[in-house]
């Protein structure tokens, strides 16, 4: 069996990468990506978790963090797809209307 | 009957809600007038009852108090909408809904076809239901609420032709006048609740309740202060020096409107008002020397003013002014039965005169139209030779013009005398006496040169109109004559009610019955004089026979100057006033009074108000919310920074912000 320090591990550095994904991409559906990247590795602790202290909760929490990325999903994408429409870009450096 | 005084001032009140709602709609001059006189007919008779129903008790039941329903009640304060009747609320009822109801008539003649007719009757019933609640109330606040409504009608009467300048600042000024006098008034009713509670725990402005405990009242500074307080009410309502100046400028309104409120009825307000509180009055020498002095200098004063005025009604108006002056000297030597005939018989020959004017503005007005002329209508050196054509009007303007002259037998003079007498006979001022008689008969003097003066102006002589206009002058219609027919018949008799007593007695025990009938509401000034020690001060018969006489020829002797100068050579005056060119423009310009408050107290509270203006509210009021608003700007202006409008920015500060969040709990 695994030692759950490794699962954890392997989540730390799925968030960090989707971290700085976010920090530093351009593309917004990159950036997409990479929020869904960070949610997975928070999803891989809490299974970790709950296989360790034998407790069903962490796995439940799953669905729910899966459910709400599904719905993140469907909305980001079309705000994506009418902000495309607009402007022919899904650079996030254009997104920029509300500045003075 | 006495269970109906409600209606008396509920007529006139619908009246107001009938033509001020749907007058517009009625259009119908016959209606709106018939309403509205209607209306005041039916107070009238509701009066009537109510005296006579009076008359038939013993002198000491004579009173009555209806209380329609409790108005404010808080604590020990209590205040009624009720009414009180007494001989002397029932004889002003009398004059108020009689005269009233005359002029109300005449109305319908005289504006016909003005525009806005159902205003002017709306104006004028509301007018009549103000005086009727301030005569019957039967307490200080509800006779505020009658004396806040004349107050209000005045400025909407004066100002009726609003589209002419002049006539809305004339309404304005009346207004701000009367504000003057009405503080003084609340600061006086204030003073006096204030004292009776405080000290006595006598909580009341009922007029009975407040004369039952006017023993409590013990003469000192704060009796006076309360007398003074509200004789500044009474300066302002009933024009006396130096809140009289608003009366004349008054004259602007329609002449109904000058007969009805200001000769007739409103500016006696202030006369009633004393008369009513009598027994406050009489336990502050100081304050009736002061009203004493203020009334005779008033008389004196306008009498002077009203000598050269070419304008008919502001002769009339300056008249007015003088003529109360005499009901006030009468309060001020504690003469208030004296006073208040004076009232009445002011009413009956002030009310036919002014509506005698009005006939004949009327009947000028007409002639000069014909003539395409823009002449004034009102100016008495347009006149002249009127009596030909105008007779009705002529010979009750001219029994008027006697009566208020004080020819014996005529109303004025039992009233002027009586006055008179008493400024020389009363036990309250010594020395001054002398004076104030001095100056009352000057101005009867006076009154009887410029009435006579303005009589010889207007109706003797050869007519200064054109041949074509004098043509077209014609009597007035039989609406506008029967009101004044009615008037000089009472001026003529209403004197008989009151003879003083030493004509009866001559005349073989004639009562005087007008003292006698007011006796049971003067009682307590009367008793109280007599237990002071003061007691009337005895006069031989002769004296008073022989002041009587004096005062008669003055009157004729005015009148006889008169004829002589505007009848028999008619050049005089001009030469005169060539003489004397400084005194002359000075009297003919109201020795300057308006220029002189212009100067003292309306200029500077312009500059201060303009100071405020410009100093206080731009700078400072304005200043603060401007000031609020650009320091939230300027904070907004260095936190915008902060919104950068880059995503990765905003996504760097959450993880910043996540990792102090979380830095924080590991490690603290």
């Amino acid at each position: 069996m695994i030692a759950i320090n490794n699962y954890l591990i392997l989540s730390a550095i799925l968030f960090a990468i989707g971290t700085i994904g976010v920090l530093t991409r351009r593309n917004a559906i990159v950036i997409f990506m990479c929020v869904e990247m960070m949610l997975n590795a928070v999803n891989l602790t809490f299974i970790a978790f709950s296989r360790y202290l034998g407790n069903i909760d962490g796995q439940i929490f799953v669905f729910f963090v899966m459910t709400v990325a599904a719905a993140e999903a469907a909305v980001g994408l079309a705000l994506m797809i009418a902000f495309y429409k607009n402007r022919e870009s899904i650079d996030v450096e254009d997104i920029n209307l509300l500045k003075l | 009957m006495f269970e109906y005084v409600w209606l008396i001032p509920l007529f006139p009140l619908i009246g107001v809600v009938i033509n001020g709602l749907f007058g517009k709609k009625i259009k119908n001059e016959k209606i709106i007038g018939g309403i509205a006189s209607g209306a005041v007919f039916g107070s009238f008779v509701v009066a009537c009852g109510i005296l006579v129903q009076l008359l038939s008790l013993p002198g000491e039941e004579r009173h009555f108090e209806k209380t329609v329903f409790t108005w404010i009640q808080s604590g020990n304060f209590k205040a009624d909408i009720g009414f009180l009747i007494d001989p002397l609320s029932a004889m002003m009822l009398m004059v108020v809904t009689g005269v009233g109801f005359l002029i109300h008539l005449y109305s319908i003649g005289y504006m016909h076809g003005e525009e806005g007719f159902y205003r002017y009757f709306t104006y004028l019933n509301l007018f009549t239901f103000s005086m009727l609640l301030l005569v019957a109330g039967n307490n200080l606040l509800l006779m505020f609420v009658g004396w806040e409504g004349v107050g209000l009608c005045s400025y909407l009467l004066i100002g009726y032709y609003f589209h002419k300048k002049s006539a809305g600042d004339a309404g304005k000024k009346a207004f701000v006048m009367n504000r003057v006098g009405d503080f003084g008034f609340l600061l006086g009713l204030f003073t006096l609740f204030w004292y009776l509670g405080g000290t006595h725990n006598v909580w009341t402005v009922n007029f009975r309740e407040l004369a039952a405990n006017a023993d409590l009242l013990v003469p000192g500074a704060v009796v006076t202060t309360v007398a003074l307080c509200f004789f500044v009410g009474a300066m302002g309502k009933s024009a006396q020096i130096p809140l009289y100046t608003w009366l004349p400028d008054a004259m602007e309104g329609p002449t109904p409107v000058s007969a009805l409120i200001h000769a007739a009825t409103m500016v006696t307000a202030g006369v009633y008002m004393i008369a009513r509180m009598n027994f406050i009055y009489i336990k502050s020498p100081t304050a009736l020397l002061v009203i004493a002095c203020v009334g005779a200098a008033t008389a004196l004063f306008a009498a002077t003013i009203g000598l050269a005025q070419n304008d008919i009604k502001r002769v009339l108006a300056y008249s007015t002014v003088s003529q109360l002056g005499y009901m006030f000297l009468a309060m001020g030597v504690g003469a208030f039965g004296a006073g208040v005939f004076h009232l009445m018989t002011h009413a009956f020959f002030k009310a036919c005169l002014f509506l005698g004017s009005g006939s004949v503005i009327h009947a000028m007005h007409h002639a000069l139209h014909h003539e395409h002329s823009d002449a004034d209508p009102q100016d008495m050196r347009n006149m002249g030779g009127l009596r030909k054509k105008m007779p009705i009007t002529f010979w009750t303007f001219l029994l008027a013009t006697i009566a208020i002259a004080g020819i014996p037998g005529f109303a004025g003079f039992f009233s002027k005398d009586e006055i008179l007498w008493q400024a020389f006979a009363n036990p309250h001022h010594g020395g001054m006496n002398i004076v104030l008689w001095a100056a009352g008969a000057v101005a009867a003097g006076l009154t009887a040169f410029y009435m006579f003066r303005l009589v010889f102006m207007t109706f003797f002589g050869k007519t200064r109109l054109s041949d074509k206009a004098f043509h077209h002058l014609h009597e007035s219609p039989f609406v506008i004559v029967f009101p004044l027919m009615v008037l000089a018949l009472l001026s003529v008799v209403g004197g008989w009610i009151g003879v003083p007593k030493v004509i009866g007695d001559a005349l073989g025990g004639l009562p005087n019955f007008f003292e006698h009938y007011l006796e049971p509401v003067f009682a307590y000034s009367t008793a109280y004089m007599s237990h002071g020690g003061h007691g009337a001060a005895h006069h031989s018969l002769v004296l008073e026979w022989g002041l009587m006489g004096v005062s008669v020829l003055i009157a004729c002797g005015g009148i006889a100057l008169a004829y002589a100068l505007y009848i028999v050579s008619p050049a005089i005056p001009e030469r005169i006033t060539a003489a004397i060119p400084v005194l002359h423009r000075a009297v003919y310009n109201k020795w300057y009074v308006d220029e002189i408050y212009d100067f003292m107290i309306v200029n500077p509270t312009k500059s201060f108000s303009n100071f405020l203006w410009k100093g206080f509210d731009v700078v400072v009021v304005d200043g603060v919310v401007n000031g609020v608003g650009a320091a939230v700007r300027g904070f907004s202006g260095i936190l915008r920074h902060v919104q950068t409008g880059m995503v990765h920015n905003y996504a760097f500060s959450m993880v910043v912000g996540v990792v102090v969040i979380v830095g924080v709990y590991l490690f603290r």
